[in-house]
């Protein structure tokens, strides 16, 4: 039936200087369907949507809507809303100083006036429709994040929208929150109502979705149906490496590990105010191990739990097999560890100072407050590395934030590397960077683990890993689920625990 | 060579510079005599250096100094300190209850200074702890010591204000017998020679904008963001001990209502038109001295010509408005569209992507 | 979530508890002060306080300062800060008597004059903060030594205004029956206000129901409270921005006709520091700077608590001038300690739930 499809967009392409972000994408959308897209980073996934709802114009293709007679061409995100596309973002675009009811009309209609008589009225009646647990009176926030999260979306609703998008909702929500989610998407989807829902979570795929729609880097993979498609299936699909193609790709690297000493990093019941499970871990002189799990696994709040980034909540740790406290990042740099964040641009790099300063940064803290490095100290130090590296940069003068990523990542790995930690954690070191300085990372890795240096190494694909670690650990829902070293590390067998089933080829 | 004015181009200093050449253009235009200077005698019969270059520069050395600690606090904690004023009338105020207590010699005003910093120094620290540890904005924590400050200075001094009667105070406030310049213009470079040293000799400027620019960055690299942040506000007390002291012995007395009036006001300004932004990260605290020389040059440039001391705030404000909208991104990108509309090739690409955002 | 019987659901848990607004925890915690304050100084010093009229000359007293508090707590609820309104009330005061006295103006254009003046600053800065993006305190620093500096070029010397018409507004009164006090012969003198007091309580329920029920009030909250999400929200936060500054401006020129009618006298120094004491109104009155919270029924109840403040400061034998400040200084400090504990406290506990 025709008439069933609310969405589609045919051919879609959309490139950003030096890189083809979406080529020749498809997606059909019907009504009263959860629909899911799926893609690792970088896949295209938010691209797609940013072409949908006109933060980015597409470079060619056609979208078309129901109820619009011609294809439609959406130029911003306030036409998109007007077409009845609603977005629901990860972090809540809503005024948390102002009522639920607020919430939901301001910004709209164009009365002088607030009738909060009739604006509560209409909100409490939408608000029990939708089963969402909140007052129209009361202040948003004071509602959990869930219920703001529901409000954003009975907002979209009652603006009549037939598209409803729903980027990483649950990403910041716990069990019981997301399960009261789940239930207003059901009821929206009994209205009639297309969602998008973008998750990175297996389990909310397969708990609420109805079909699946998989990107891989900027071309579709395909669209299933549900039923049709097991999660690990689903994996390999995301990952691009066929079940049989897999099985019996063996990583060929030698581990460095010189297993006989004391481990260089030892923590048992480790715990941050982040909110990972306690957890033991250990790493090896000259070992390179990694986390890996889907995003939002608690991957990268474990190894911030090492570094001390967050509030340690309990645990012991020894370094070199003395008893060591790591309180906050400093302790850890002075006992070698150096940790490269996920997140490039909040935590790494200090985006108005220069190349050098910020390659000399963490050394320069490491050295001391009033032993600050000369210029030419200061430059030589930038200018080998950046030689070393091959970091594009006009001169070590000019500020970071107008390198490309994968120079603005590399500038971070030599403020590390310049520190020459015993222990370095990366986490993340190639996301969004081209495919070139990936390798360059990678094989660097493999040195400065052939040199002695311990390395943690997180990353959203497989075959890095599997290319760099001698163990892997595996983690699901925030603990650890799982541990394979040598001949267990297949992608097969990763994607096994990860999806939490019984190995059946491995 | 050509590299070297590229850099300079694209620095913060451009616009601050270029202000205060138009400053001396006009006035040199105006009035050629404006820059001449005088030998006169003066009272204690020391031939001294005169002339509105040399009252430009000495009228403005406690703005100065203020400003420098100014900077500091606006690159680390991303707001201002209101209080300068009346912290500086607190320091001065010790500083004159020290001096009445004892006979007055140079052990004794080393020791009045001591205290004087001490106390500013304890201001600011309690400035700091509102900000950093409460998370106070900077303007509403020093907001409680602007209120109380000047009225805390009345109370040291049992609520009266005495005149400290010395020569070696003149020393300070005006001339060192022998030297023909006057002694805070003194101050001012000795200070500023420090402050270029502890710069050097320290990470201060390196941890200040880093904290400034990203915290979480920052702390993840081992730097303690409280610990900056209170010591921006301590160093700005003892700029403001420096510059109340100063105040004070220009005067030989200590007026807890007159002394260093609106200097807050006039400090961030200098902040501002020295092309820092007011929202902290990276600053230049040449740019903030070379701002509070132009608002002082303008005061002057204003006295000579007759516009009565009163009324010189209005011009100042004029003066104010012209370069901060000069230095507004939404100006400057508005210039550069225009630019790239009458002259399509001209434009570099380099630029365009930074005037992108 | 182990126990889930035991525990109420969401819904029980949310009819159980109406969960209090910032805004309104942060007033009803500012009137608790103030009529404790006055209830207090009512037990313990009697005296003036039992008086009605010194009750009531708080409000003769500083009409002005509400009617500019009012203004600077929209501006502040919108995220801005504004430090000109206190220059903006002393030219007010210097024009209109120079316009009355010596140009022979009459009442209806010296009330013109204060208006078009208010608005005037307020145009120019809500331009140049709202769509040229410039800082606003420095814009509104420039503005204060504005006003400042042309006071004193409208004239140096100070003024008293002579214009029959504007003496009579000046000396009304507005006689409440039924309360009063005995002189010290005993008779019976009514309590009085002045004129610019009706003024002040006007702008005080204008602005309050403009906060309160119109679109714009609450768009003033909501860019306030997060301006990213605003305009997501589909506000125009520019003009929204802009609107707060010109209202401000405004209600200056008021707050400077209303000193005049107070004093009846122009003069360079006065309402200084002005600017201060309405911040500092605002924020006793649980007024964020940060944006987004706020309430000018508060604000009232600011300007009231920093000037009964004063009164107790006298009544309590400490008679220099400096204890008054201090005093103020230590009740501003409180306040804003108070605010930033209950906040994060409050923001605590929500990350629990």
């Amino acid at each position: 039936m025709p008439n069933d499809i609310v969405l589609s967009m045919r051919n879609i392409n959309k490139s950003f200087p030096g890189v083809r972000a979406l080529h020749n994408v498809d997606f059909t959308l019907k009504s009263g369907e959860i629909h899911a897209l799926m893609g690792e980073n970088g896949a295209g996934k938010s691209t797609l949507i940013k072409v949908l709802t006109g933060v980015h114009p597409k470079d060619s293709g056609q979208i078309t809507i129901a109820g619009c007679a011609k294809e439609v061409n959406i130029k911003s995100p306030q036409e998109a809303q007007n077409l009845g596309i609603s977005t629901v973002y990860q972090e809540i675009t809503l005024c948390p100083n102002l009522t639920v009811a607020e919430n939901m009309y301001i910004g709209r209609g164009n009365n002088t006036l607030v009738h909060w008589a009739k604006m509560r009225e209409k909100t409490s009646e939408l608000l029990d429709r939708l089963n969402i647990p909140a007052r129209a009176t009361q202040q948003l926030a004071t509602c959990s994040l869930a219920v703001q999260q529901m409000v954003a979306i009975a907002r979209a609703v009652d603006m009549d929208c037939k598209v409803l998008i729903l980027d990483e909702p649950t990403s910041s929500l716990d069990e019981r929150e997301v399960e009261k989610l789940f239930s207003l998407m059901r009821e929206l989807k009994s209205r009639g109502v297309g969602i998008i829902f973008i998750t990175h979570f297996l389990e909310q795929v397969y708990e609420v979705c109805d079909r699946i729609t998989v990107l891989r880097n900027g071309e579709l993979i395909g669209a299933y149906d549900v039923k049709d498609l097991p999660r690990v299936q689903l994996i390999s699909k995301m990952m691009g490496k066929e079940l049989d193609d897999i099985t019996d790709l063996k990583n060929s690297r030698v581990s460095h590990a010189r297993t006989g000493t004391v481990p260089v990093y030892e923590a048992t019941g480790l715990s941050s105010a982040a909110g990972t499970r306690a957890f033991d871990f250990k790493i090896d002189q000259g070992e390179v191990n990694g986390f890996t799990g889907l995003l939002g696994s608690g991957r990268s709040e474990s190894v911030r739990a090492i570094f001390g980034a967050d509030k340690i909540t309990g645990g012991k740790i020894l370094v070199n097999g003395k008893p060591v406290k790591i309180a906050k990042p400093r302790d850890a740099m002075k006992r070698g560890i150096g940790y490269l964040p996920e997140d490039r641009k909040q935590d790494g790099i200090v985006d108005d100072l220069s190349v050098r300063e910020n390659i000399i940064l963490a050394l320069q803290v490491m050295r001391g407050f009033f032993r600050p490095f000369s210029r030419s100290e200061a430059e030589k130090f930038a200018d080998e590395y950046i030689k070393l590296l091959g970091i594009k940069t006009a001169s070590s003068d000019t500020p970071i934030k107008s390198l490309s990523g994968g120079n603005q990542q590399k500038a971070i790995l030599a403020r590390w590397l310049l520190t020459k930690p015993q222990y370095l954690i990366l986490d993340e070191p190639t996301r969004g960077i081209d495919v070139g300085t990936k390798v360059e990372i990678q094989k660097l890795v493999l040195k400065l683990a052939e040199e002695g240096v311990s390395v943690t190494f997180i990353s959203s694909e497989i075959e890095e890993m599997l290319r760099t670690c001698s163990r892997l650990i595996v983690m699901r829902d925030r603990k650890i689920v799982g541990e394979l070293t040598q001949d267990d590390m297949t992608q097969a067998k990763i994607m096994h625990t990860i999806a939490g089933e019984a190995a059946q080829n491995g | 060579m050509g590299n070297r004015f590229q850099r300079f181009r694209k620095s913060q200093l451009v616009i601050p510079l270029f202000a205060l050449l138009l400053l001396v253009l006009f006035n040199a235009f105006r009035d050629p005599k404006f820059f001449s200077f005088n030998i006169t005698v003066n009272n204690d019969g020391n031939s001294v250096l005169s002339g509105n270059i040399i009252s430009i520069l000495n009228s403005a050395s406690e703005l100065a100094i203020i400003s420098i600690g100014m900077t500091l606090v606006t690159a680390c904690s991303r707001g201002q300190d209101i209080s300068v004023g009346a912290v500086a009338a607190i320091a001065g105020s010790v500083f004159v209850r020290v001096l009445k207590e004892h006979t007055i010699n140079w052990p004794i005003i080393l020791l009045a200074f001591v205290c004087a910093c001490l106390v500013a120094v304890l201001c600011g620290a309690f400035n700091g702890t509102l900000v950093a540890g409460f998370g106070i904005q900077p303007m509403i924590a020093t907001l409680i010591l602007l209120t109380a400050g000047r009225p805390i200075a009345y109370w040291i001094n049992g609520g009266a204000t005495p005149t400290v009667e010395s020569p070696l105070l003149g020393n300070i406030g005006s001339f060192i017998p022998g030297i023909p310049i006057p002694t805070p213009i003194l101050i001012v470079i000795v200070f500023a020679i420090l402050v270029s040293l502890v710069l050097r000799l320290t990470n201060l400027g390196l941890y200040t904008q880093a904290v400034g620019i990203n915290e979480r960055s920052a702390r993840l690299n081992g730097i303690n963001a409280f610990g900056m942040k209170i010591l921006s506000f301590m160093m700005l007390g003892i700029c403001v001990s420096i510059a109340g002291c100063i105040g004070v012995s220009r005067m030989g007395l200590i007026n807890h209502e007159t002394l260093l009036l609106d200097i807050e006001m006039d400090a961030i300004l200098a902040v501002a038109i020295g092309g820092n932004a007011l929202s902290g990260g990276k600053f230049s605290i040449t740019g903030s001295v070379i701002g509070a020389y132009i608002i002082q040059a303008l005061t002057i440039t204003l006295y000579a010509m007759k516009v009565p001391s009163t009324a010189v705030k209005a011009y100042k404000a004029v003066v104010i408005i012209a370069i901060v909208v000069l230095g507004s991104p939404v100006v400057q990108s508005f210039f550069l569209r225009l630019r790239d509309s009458i002259f399509p090739k001209s434009v570099k690409a380099e630029e365009k992507q930074a005037y992108a955002e | 979530m182990q126990n889930n019987q035991n525990q109420p659901t969401e819904y029980q848990r949310v009819s159980l508890r109406e969960p209090i607004s910032n805004t309104s925890l942060l007033l009803i915690i500012t009137v608790c002060t103030f009529i404790g304050m006055y209830g207090t100084a009512m037990s313990v010093w009697g005296g003036g306080f039992l008086n009605p009229q010194q009750f009531l000359d708080l409000f003769n007293n500083n009409s002005f300062l509400i009617v500019v508090s009012c203004g600077l707590t929209i501006v502040m609820i919108a995220g801005g800060i504004d430090i000109s309104v206190g220059g903006i009330t002393a030219l007010v005061t210097m024009a209109c008597v120079v316009y009355l006295d010596d140009k022979g103006g009459s009442v209806a254009g010296s009330m013109a004059l204060a208006l078009g003046i208010g608005t005037a600053f307020g145009l120019v800065q809500g331009v140049l903060v709202s769509y040229l993006e410039i800082q606003p305190f420095i814009v509104s620093l420039a503005g204060m030594f504005f006003a400042r500096g042309m006071t004193t070029i409208v004239s140096v010397a100070p003024r008293t205004a002579e214009h029959e018409l504007f003496l009579t507004f000046k000396e009304f009164r507005i006689v409440i029956p039924g309360i009063g006090s005995y002189g010290k012969t005993g008779n019976f003198i009514p309590a009085r206000i002045e004129l610019g007091v009706v003024i002040a309580i006007a702008v005080v329920i204008l602005v309050f129901f403009m906060l309160k029920w119109t679109r714009f009030g609450r768009n003033l909250y909501a860019i306030g409270g997060n301006s990213q999400s605003a305009r997501m929200l589909g506000i125009n936060v520019k003009r929204t921005r802009f609107f707060s500054y010109l209202l401000c401006g405004v209600l200056s020129g008021i707050g400077g006709y209303v000193y005049l009618l107070h004093t009846g006298a122009g003069n360079a120094g006065n309402a200084s520091a002005a600017e201060m004491q309405a911040i500092a109104s605002a924020i006793i009155g649980g007024t964020l700077l940060t944006g987004g919270v706020g309430n000018v029924i508060g604000t009232l109840f600011g300007v009231l608590s920093l000037k009964t403040i004063n009164n107790i400061v006298i009544a309590s034998g400490l008679r220099e001038p400096y204890w008054q400040s201090i005093t103020t200084g230590l009740m501003l400090c409180f306040f804003i300690l108070l605010q930033s504990v209950i906040l994060r406290i409050r923001e605590g506990g929500l990350k629990r739930d």
